[in-house]
C-alpha cells in the first residue's frame, strides 16, 4: 500500500481529537508490540492494538474507525500496565469509542437483544456492555 | 470490627452466593459487614476519557454517600466496584480541577476530596485479619482441595489501585492456603475472561473461558476460585456448551473465594448457596465430603 506522509494527516482531526479524549502522547509508541502480545481479544482482532497505535500515529483515521478491534477490546488493562512507554493504550481505545458513540454510532442495540440472553446475563455484564458499547 | 459494606448490583441479584458466604465468614472472624444504608449503581466501569467527568458523578456519589453516612472506609466485594470506586475517589484526590467541577455539579452534596477508604475484602482479609488469624479459626480444613487461584483483571489494573502485584498477585493464594487448599501455579490468573464482551460477542467469551478453563483442568485443578460476578458468570454458565466444542474440555468447578472461606470456618453450608454455582460446584464438595450428601 504507498502511504503518503504529510504535516496535514499527521495532525489531523482525528489525531488530535484522539490526544484529547485518551490524554496520551501516541508519538512515545516505538511498536515493540507488548500490547498486542498480550491482549486475550487479539485473536479476534481486524487490526492489532499496536496496528491502531501505528495507525493513529499515522492519521489514518478511516482504519481506525471502520475496525473491529476498539469494540472487541475487553478494557482489561494489560495493554496498559504493561506498555514500556507508559502509554495507556486502554484509554485510546475508549476514545476511538467515544468518538463513535458520541455520533450516536452505537454499536449494539440495546432493544435488539434476545429477552432470554438479558434474562440469562447479571446485571454486572449488562450495566458494564451499555456503558461501553451504546452512548 | 464494623465495617461499611458497598454491595453492587450483582451482589444483590445473581451473586447471593458470594455476598451471604462473605457476611457470614467475615462474622466468624470478627469483622461485621455492615451494608451502607443508601447507596446507588457504581456505573460498573471507570470512564477513562478525559472530559467524560458525568459518569463519575455515579461513584463519586457513593463516596459521598459513605461519608456522610460517618465511615472513612468501605470495602467491597465485587472486583469491578473495588475498581470503579477506586479509581474515582483516586480521581477526586489527585485532579483538583475535575474534583471542582464534579463537586460544583453535585451541589446538593457535601464536597469529597477522598474522606473515604476503598478496600477490597481480600485486603481486609490479608492486612486486617491475617493469613494466621484465619488459619486458627478454621474448623474444617479443606485439604486435598486443589485451586487455581484467578484474579481477572479489574482487582489488579491498573497499577495504581491494585490490591497486589499487577503480573504476579499471592493474595487468594494465601486465603486459599490459610483455609487448607492445595494452590495451583495457575498461568491465566490475571487474564482476561472477556468481560463485557459476553454482550456483544458471545463466542469470543466462550473462546475465553475455554482458554482459562482448559488451563486449569491441565493443571488439575479442582476448582477456579474467582472474586468477580462478571467472572463467574463467563467462565461458569456457557460450560455445557464448551464441552460440546471442545471434547477434552470435561467441566469446571468456578467457586468465590468467600464461599470456601465460610466452609472452612464453620458457616453452614446451606448459607453459601452452592446452588447457585456453575460447573458442579456441589458436587464436588459432596464428593470431598466437606458438605453433606443431599437426602
Amino acid at each position: 500500500m504507498r502511504l503518503e506522509i504529510s504535516l496535514g494527516r499527521l495532525r489531523n482531526e482525528f489525531v488530535a481529537k484522539i490526544t484529547e479524549l485518551s490524554g496520551q502522547d501516541i508519538n512515545l509508541c516505538y511498536q515493540c508490540g507488548k500490547c498486542s502480545a498480550g491482549c486475550p481479544m487479539s485473536f479476534i482482532m481486524d487490526l492489532l492494538p499496536n496496528q491502531v497505535i501505528r495507525s493513529v500515529q499515522l492519521g489514518l483515521a478511516e482504519d481506525i474507525t471502520s475496525s473491529r478491534t476498539p469494540w472487541l477490546c475487553a478494557s482489561c488493562l494489560v495493554c496498559t500496565v504493561r506498555c514500556p512507554k507508559g502509554i495507556d493504550i486502554a484509554s485510546v481505545m475508549e476514545a476511538v469509542r467515544q468518538i463513535a458513540l458520541r455520533r450516536s454510532e452505537d454499536f449494539i442495540d440495546p432493544a435488539g437483544l434476545e429477552r432470554d440472553t438479558v434474562a440469562e446475563l447479571p446485571p454486572i455484564a449488562l450495566v458494564c456492555g451499555f456503558r461501553k458499547l451504546t452512548g | 470490627m464494623d465495617l461499611s459494606y458497598y454491595p453492587g448490583c450483582t451482589l444483590k441479584t445473581r451473586a447471593l452466593n458470594f455476598e451471604d458466604s462473605a457476611i457470614a465468614a467475615m462474622a466468624v472472624l470478627g469483622v461485621n459487614l455492615i451494608e451502607l444504608p443508601r447507596w446507588n449503581c457504581c456505573g460498573t466501569v471507570y470512564s477513562m476519557t478525559d472530559d467524560d467527568l458525568a459518569h463519575h458523578i455515579a461513584p463519586v456519589r457513593n463516596l459521598v454517600r459513605i461519608a456522610e453516612q460517618g465511615s472513612d472506609r468501605v470495602v467491597t466485594l465485587c472486583s469491578f466496584c473495588y475498581n470503579t470506586l477506586k479509581r474515582a475517589d483516586l480521581l477526586m484526590r489527585n485532579s483538583p480541577e475535575k474534583r471542582n467541577t464534579i463537586n460544583t455539579f453535585m451541589d446538593d452534596e457535601i464536597d469529597y476530596d477522598g474522606q473515604v477508604e476503598v478496600v477490597h475484602l481480600l485486603e481486609v482479609l490479608r492486612d486486617d485479619v491475617g493469613w494466621e488469624a484465619v488459619a486458627r479459626k478454621v474448623k474444617t480444613s479443606l485439604e486435598g482441595l486443589k485451586v487455581a487461584p484467578y484474579y481477572g483483571c479489574t482487582l489488579t489494573r491498573p497499577q495504581e489501585i491494585a490490591i497486589d502485584s499487577v503480573e504476579s498477585p499471592t493474595v487468594l493464594q494465601g486465603l486459599m492456603q490459610a483455609v487448607g487448599t492445595t494452590v495451583l501455579d495457575f498461568p491465566l490468573a490475571t487474564e482476561c475472561c472477556g468481560s463485557f464482551e459476553i454482550v456483544s460477542d458471545p463466542d469470543a467469551v466462550i473462546e475465553r473461558a475455554y482458554t482459562i478453563l482448559g488451563m486449569a483442568q491441565r493443571k488439575g485443578a479442582d476448582a477456579i476460585v474467582v472474586s468477580c460476578p462478571l467472572c463467574a458468570h463467563n467462565l461458569g454458565h456457557k460450560q455445557a456448551e464448551i464441552a460440546g466444542k471442545y471434547s477434552d474440555f470435561t467441566g469446571m468447578p468456578i467457586v468465590y473465594f468467600t464461599q470456601l472461606l465460610a466452609l472452612a470456618v464453620g458457616v453452614n453450608p446451606e448459607v453459601c448457596r452452592f446452588d447457585l454455582n456453575f460447573g458442579g460446584v456441589e458436587a464436588l464438595l459432596r464428593d470431598r465430603g466437606l458438605i453433606p450428601q443431599r437426602v
